[in-house]
């Protein structure tokens, strides 16, 4: 018993020194021409083998350590209390929802500009998360290359902007129709791939979206980005110091208000917490939609899903298509919200920050989704000074989850539907 | 109303099924049996329109249907079961009805999202579906259940249910009793009587329980080694000597 495991605890310890000692330990220094090794200083040679330690002893007692980490949701106070009926429990639900919404709706007023410019960059990616989840959550298709329809998003509102003068709220419903037929179209190519190969393939499709942005400088400005994009306008009326559009007046002439910058801040927050409650909603009533079903029932079984009349195409396709849309939503705000963009903020760790929150979320589950971004948004922004281990705490966060939480922070619910009885 | 005539498949060097001829009519049991390996799943999977067979005609009311994409065959009113029960696990067993009525409901998705009065009607009329024949095979009370934790003869009678739904003229069942009690197995055959009584659906039927199928089957055809043994009426059939010898023999 203890022997294989002395073993693999060994093991474990010496590839965690062979693994930080070279990574951490030795650097490269540069002297005038020449480029040398030198090696660790004291200090991180101890602390490379203070964490081998670590890693040997948790190997060694691997089992009790886990053992007794599983009594742990013995403490949680409402582990074993009874289970709500299931109406009371829908109604205390919305509820509570209502009740985050609205707080929500007045909470800008009272803190400071960077909070609720950090609120809105959340609930852009709450839309970005909730529309992924329709497409890996509910229909099962891992797609690693959603931020493509992210940019294009963007792109779409920056481009019309900058040669047609297209205004945000024209802007808003092109961009996330625009974003769902590129959804369409790439939907066609991987219909009959499944798992990881639709996963390469739509990986692909992220970076060739990217790279094209990157290259086509004529139109895109390529790496340079876009600038200039203006902010949204209330019918008619705008947010900055002077009127910038023919026609337009200016939002504090109009309501006799001193002027200030935080109007704008808190405008653009509470579109993108409207988009994102119109977001959640739709979604939530697709899920208990027919197409809904249809997605749900593709991931559990294609075959069966088939032989009961569904079409795979329209089914594949209509899920592309309308996780792209909001996404094309989220975007479109984004650029709003920035002013400028460029390829840079669509590279690939967006998508898998966006996948990242799907799976801790709990796939297919909204409220989880929610909870999820706000953590993986707002916990590196309060932990600025560790933000060179963003990426390990991440990693680590996603192997905890893994081992505890498989099925995410909140797993999807089942609706409760009830019957009439017949006969 | 069914109609095989030759029917081949190969994979391979395999010659699965060979020339195999059946026909099923309006209000009729129709059994397929046959030893492990005989080709009857690879028969089915033929008709449903999974494999495209390399030989041979299927008639379906008159239409060539051999080599249709399976979704399309499963809408012309004709769906199956599968040997190994395929149920949407982590769907509740009411929403398992509901996937398998979408063509029932209005598919127009903004009809769905501001649930237009035609929407709400079609939705309560599938739900009343759903609950008529959840409680027609006894599971009325597992209907917010996860299908997939529900005990294997729950899954067997869900799977006929989800068929039954779509309203379907032709019902192929593939070894249904197999994995069932006795108890069970003698309500699976008056549900499937009752099916042809009651709701007028035509069945054809791959079972193994030998008393299962010569109780109700019409006709019976006999398959050995993918190719047609014998066919007719369960008498007929009992008494032949090819079938005797392959098949009954054995067991
Ligand atoms: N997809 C396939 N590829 C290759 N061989 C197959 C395939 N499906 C079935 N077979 C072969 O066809 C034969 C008949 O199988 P099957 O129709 O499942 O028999 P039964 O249902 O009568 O027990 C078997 O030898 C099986 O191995
Ligand atoms: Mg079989």
């Amino acid at each position: 018993m203890a022997t294989p495991n002395f073993k693999h605890a060994l093991f474990c310890a010496i590839v965690t020194i062979v693994i930080a000692y070279p990574i951490l330990g030795l650097n490269l220094v540069a002297e005038s021409t020449r480029v040398i090794v030198e090696g660790a200083d004291t200090t991180t040679v101890i602390s490379v083998f203070a964490a081998a330690l670590v890693v040997f002893l948790f190997q060694l007692f691997r089992d009790r350590i886990m053992a007794s980490l599983g009594g742990l949701p013995k403490l949680n106070p409402f582990a074993d209390r009874e289970h709500m009926p299931e109406s009371k429990r829908a109604r205390l639900e919305s509820w509570v929802l209502t009740g985050i919404v609205v707080l929500a709706l007045f909470w800008p007023f009272f803190v400071s500009r960077g909070s609720v410019d950090l609120a809105t960059l959340v609930l852009i990616y709450i839309m970005l998360a909730l529309g992924l989840n329709v497409v890996v959550g509910l229909a099962g298709l891992l797609d690693l290359g959603y931020v493509a329809f992210y940019a294009v998003g963007a792109y779409t509102f920056a481009l019309l902007s900058q040669y047609a003068g297209v205004s945000f709220w024209m802007a808003l419903p092109i961009g996330a129709c625009l974003a769902a037929l590129f959804g369409l179209v790439l939907g066609f190519p991987v219909l009959r791939l499944r798992g990881d190969y639709l996963a390469i393939v739509t990986l692909g499709f992220g970076e060739i979206i990217r790279i094209l942005l990157n290259n086509w400088t004529a139109l895109t400005g390529g790496p340079n980005g876009i600038g200039g994009i203006p902010d949204p306008t209330l019918f008619g009326m705008e947010f900055g110091r002077r009127v910038k559009e023919e026609g337009n007046t200016s939002f504090h002439d109009t309501f006799g208000i001193a002027y200030s910058s935080e109007h704008k801040v808190i405008f653009l927050y509470l579109i993108a917490l409207i988009l994102a409650v119109i977001t959640a909603l739709i979604i939530r009533r697709f899920m208990r939609m027919p197409v809904g079903r249809a997605w749900e029932a593709l991931r559990e079984d294609e075959i069966a899903a088939r032989s009961l009349g569904l079409s795979r195409t329209a089914v594949k396709l209509s899920a592309f298509t309308i996780g792209a849309f909001f996404a094309g939503f989220a975007g479109t705000v984004f650029a709003s919200k920035q002013g400028f963009i460029s390829p840079e903020s669509f590279v690939f760790l967006e998508s898998a920050i966006i996948l990242a929150i799907v799976v801790l979320g709990g796939m297919g589950s909204q409220l989880g989704v929610v909870l999820a971004a706000i953590a993986v948004t707002i916990l590196p922004e309060l932990a600025r000074e560790f933000s060179d281990f963003r990426m390990l705490v991440f990693g680590a966060a996603m192997v905890l989850m893994m081992v505890w939480r498989p099925q995410g922070l909140m797993p999807m619910r089942r609706t409760h539907i009830q019957l009439r009885r017949q006969e | 109303m069914l109609e095989v005539q030759n029917l081949s498949m190969r994979f391979g060097g395999l010659l699965a099924v060979d020339q195999v001829t059946l026909d099923v009519q309006e209000h009729e049991i129709v059994s397929i049996i046959g030893p492990n390996g005989a080709g009857k799943t690879t028969v089915f999977n033929c008709i449903s329109g999974f494999y495209k067979p390399t030989g041979g005609k299927i008639l379906f009311e008159g239409g060539e249907i051999q080599g249709k994409p399976d979704h399309k065959i499963s809408r012309l009113g004709m769906v199956r079961t599968f040997q190994h029960v395929r149920l949407f696990g982590q769907m509740t067993v009411v929403e398992n009805l509901l996937v398998a009525q979408h063509r029932h409901l209005n598919t127009n998705l903004l009809a769905g999202l501001i649930k237009t009065p035609d929407y709400r009607e079609r939705e309560q009329k599938s739900l009343d579906r759903a609950a008529y024949w959840l409680e027609r095979v006894g599971l009325m009370e597992l209907a917010n259940r996860e299908a997939g934790n529900l005990a294997y003869g729950q899954q067997r009678r869900l799977e006929i249910a989800r068929c039954m739904v779509t309203e379907p003229k032709l019902l192929m069942l593939d070894e249904p009793a197999a994995g069932l009690n006795p108890a069970e197995t003698k309500d699976l055959n008056q549900l499937i009587i009752s099916l042809k009584e009651d709701y007028n659906v035509s069945v054809l039927l791959i079972e193994h329980d030998m008393s299962l199928v010569m109780d109700i089957s019409d006709r019976i055809t006999v398959i050995n080694q993918g190719r047609p043994l014998a066919a007719g009426t369960p008498d007929e059939v009992r008494n032949n000597d090819d079938v005797i010898k392959a098949y009954l023999g054995e067991a």
